[in-house]
């Protein structure tokens, strides 16, 4: 007869085991992902993939130079808009809304905004820009890039600026600061390294979105840097790429796809390298 | 200036005095409040955002809610050439993908989170979490192309063994017919499932750990096993936290675009068949938006566009007023 105790070891063993399988599991799809990027990608890199451009369907060679050109300007340009209104309204929440009701509506609607599907957000851009302008174009696509990323700083500003300690406002209230030096020169500064790697990982988070990017920047088959026109840019075209019958586009795919995911990954680790030292350093 | 003014009056004239800082403390204020009011306004701005996007899309989908009424959502027509749409396709294919995704993920999650937060030592703890964090980094993108590319022919190969064991059930066989192609609902699920996982296991392991100390050492002290402690004390403590994150799970499932698009298959039709290709929401959207040429068309699209911001914004607020519960319960003294 199996005793009560017998019982309870076996299922506390037995979920034990599922769990250990479950995060094997997860590691399993993990590694397949990146290795099969890593393989594919490696053997498709070649020097003419950052001098040429994107060929014509069934012609050999080719890169993917306007691609990279494209996801350049409109990172940068998406970072220029959402990087600083990011910043400042979450130092509104963060300085001034830290104990208030609206300042709670504003954090949630901002964390619903932030797991929003990024399709959604495309077609938002698609409705007020390019519908009325009647034209695809690279800023609209920025600015699609730039909503998505403004959530992401705007919550990583709040949590670093709270976690400033009040004695260093105390200090600088008792010198007779203005508050608005005091933020900016004080708890800023203080709050720095925080809200750079909010900022970083907001640009990771960008690099790779693809969905917004179809209703608003489209592609471009050729080299173009003009900001009221279709741009190409490295997710549509490895979307089109890979979806593509041709054996030489789904190799600059991979290609496209391994440098993707490397700059996503390297901006998310540089991220965390500066939060470590920093607390590192803090403590 | 004033400042200076008040410090050479050193206080000899009262009312003079008065008058002065009455004057000092508006310059002061004034960039207080200018740099209050731009911080201010940028907040407002970032709220009328969220109702601006369910304005605009509403806006461009009114045209397809006015020609088909409320029949929009339950018809499965979906035809360009006589401008016939419907959406129970999208929602259909969109939900059951979903589905899917939670039923593969939720569990294995679970597993993730308590194997970190309860069995790992220590020296694993922080690996195991940020390698699962790696694969919430990878770019949608790539999940639908490794999706396509590579896991659809190898799972291909498998679904032979689907139809002639599973498909020989009664009653649920229904769901396992069809070809052997590799890509349909239940491939789309599968690849999503990965993709949410670990959204949802950080937030199962950071709600574990922070159950307070003291509730777990004295079920041990009682003699609790591991899967006790876990059973009777944290997943009551945190039940709240853990469907929120299971709902945000949901919420992002729901959304995904690039994919699902590459393995869904993108019929339109509707299939009991897990194996069969179908569609959802956002992968017509990825897919037929630039084809569409005729006003209803895109219309119908957007329309498409607003029932998933709708569904997916009641799931995600849903989400956030559960974890919001439990951070005030641990904020609330527990910890």
């Amino acid at each position: 007869m199996i005793s009560l105790y017998q019982r309870r070891r076996f299922w506390n063993i037995f979920n034990m085991s599922m769990a250990t399988l479950a995060t094997l599991f997860g590691l399993f799809w993990l590694v397949w992902i990146l290795w099969t990027t890593l393989s594919y990608g490696f053997s498709a890199l070649h020097p003419a993939l950052f001098t040429e451009n994107t060929p014509p369907p069934g012609v050999d060679g080719g890169g993917l130079k306007n691609a990279f050109v494209g996801s350049l300007i409109l990172i940068s340009l998406a970072v220029a808009i959402g990087a600083p209104l990011g910043i400042l309204a979450g130092t509104w929440l963060g300085e001034f809304a830290v104990r208030r009701r609206f300042g709670s509506v504003v954090r949630f609607f901002n964390d619903i905004l932030l797991s929003a599907p990024s399709i959604v957000i495309g077609l938002f851009v698609y409705a007020i820009i390019v519908h009325p302008l009647g034209q695809f174009s690279a800023i609209s696509g920025a600015i699609a890039l730039a909503l998505i990323m403004i959530p992401v700083v705007v919550r990583t500003t709040d949590e670093m600026l709270q976690l400033v300690p009040s004695t260093l406002r105390e200090a600088a209230i008792a010198l007779g600061v203005p508050y608005w030096r005091l933020v900016t020169q004080i708890t800023w500064r203080a709050a720095g390294a925080g809200i750079l790697t909010g900022v970083l990982l907001a640009t990771a988070r960008i690099s790779g979105e693809t969905a917004p990017l179809l209703f608003t920047a489209l592609n471009n088959q050729f080299y173009s840097t003009s900001l009221d026109r279709p741009i190409a840019n490295l997710p549509v075209v490895i979307f089109q790429f890979a979806m593509s019958p041709y054996q030489n586009w789904q190799a600059m795919g991979w290609a496209g796809a391994l440098i993707a995911t490397l700059a996503v990954l390297a901006l998310s680790i540089v991220s965390r390298l500066i939060i470590k030292g920093k607390t590192k350093g803090g403590a | 200036m004033s400042v200076d003014k008040a410090i050479e009056g050193g206080g000899r004239d009262a009312a003079l005095a008065a008058q002065i800082s009455s004057q000092a403390v508006p310059r002061r204020a004034l960039g207080d409040l200018f740099f209050r009011g731009l911080t201010g306004f940028t907040a407002i701005f970032l709220l009328s955002v969220l109702i601006a996007i369910g304005v605009a899309l509403w806006r461009e989908g009114w045209d397809a809610f006015r020609t088909f009424g409320f029949g929009f959502l339950w018809s499965t027509a979906w035809n360009p050439v006589t401008d016939q749409y419907g959406a129970l396709i999208f929602i259909f294919g969109t939900l059951v993908s979903s589905l899917l995704a939670m039923l593969m993920a939720v569990p294995v999650s679970f597993g993730i989170a308590l194997f970190i937060s309860e069995l790992a030592p220590h020296w694993l703890r922080q690996p195991i979490s940020s390698a699962i964090e790696l694969l919430a980094g990878i770019p949608s993108i790539i999940f639908g192309m490794w999706g396509l590319l590579v896991f659809a022919p190898v799972f291909g190969n498998m679904e032979p063994w689907i139809n002639g064991h599973l498909g020989k059930i009664p009653g649920v066989g229904l769901l396992f017919q069809g070809p052997p192609m590799g890509i349909g609902m239940l491939t789309a699920g599968i690849v999503l499932g990965i993709m949410i996982i670990p959204f949802i296991s950080a937030i199962m392991r950071d709600v574990f750990l922070s159950t307070p100390g003291i509730l777990k050492e004295s079920a041990y002290a009682l003699g609790g096993t591991t899967w006790e402690v876990m059973r009777h004390v944290v997943l009551p403590f945190t039940r709240t936290a853990v469907v929120g994150s299971i709902f945000l799970g949901l919420g992002r499932a729901l959304g995904e675009t690039m994919a699902v698009t590459f393995v869904i298959g993108n019929t339109d039709s509707l299939s009991a068949s897990l194996l069969m290709p179908g569609n959802s929401i956002a992968a017509a959207l990825a897919n037929e938006f630039t084809e569409a040429t005729t006003h209803l068309y895109k219309s119908s699209l957007l329309a498409l566009g607003f029932i998933l911001f709708v569904v997916s914004f009641l799931v995600l607020v849903l989400a956030k007023f559960m974890l919001w519960r439990m951070e005030k319960r641990i904020g609330g003294g527990a910890l």
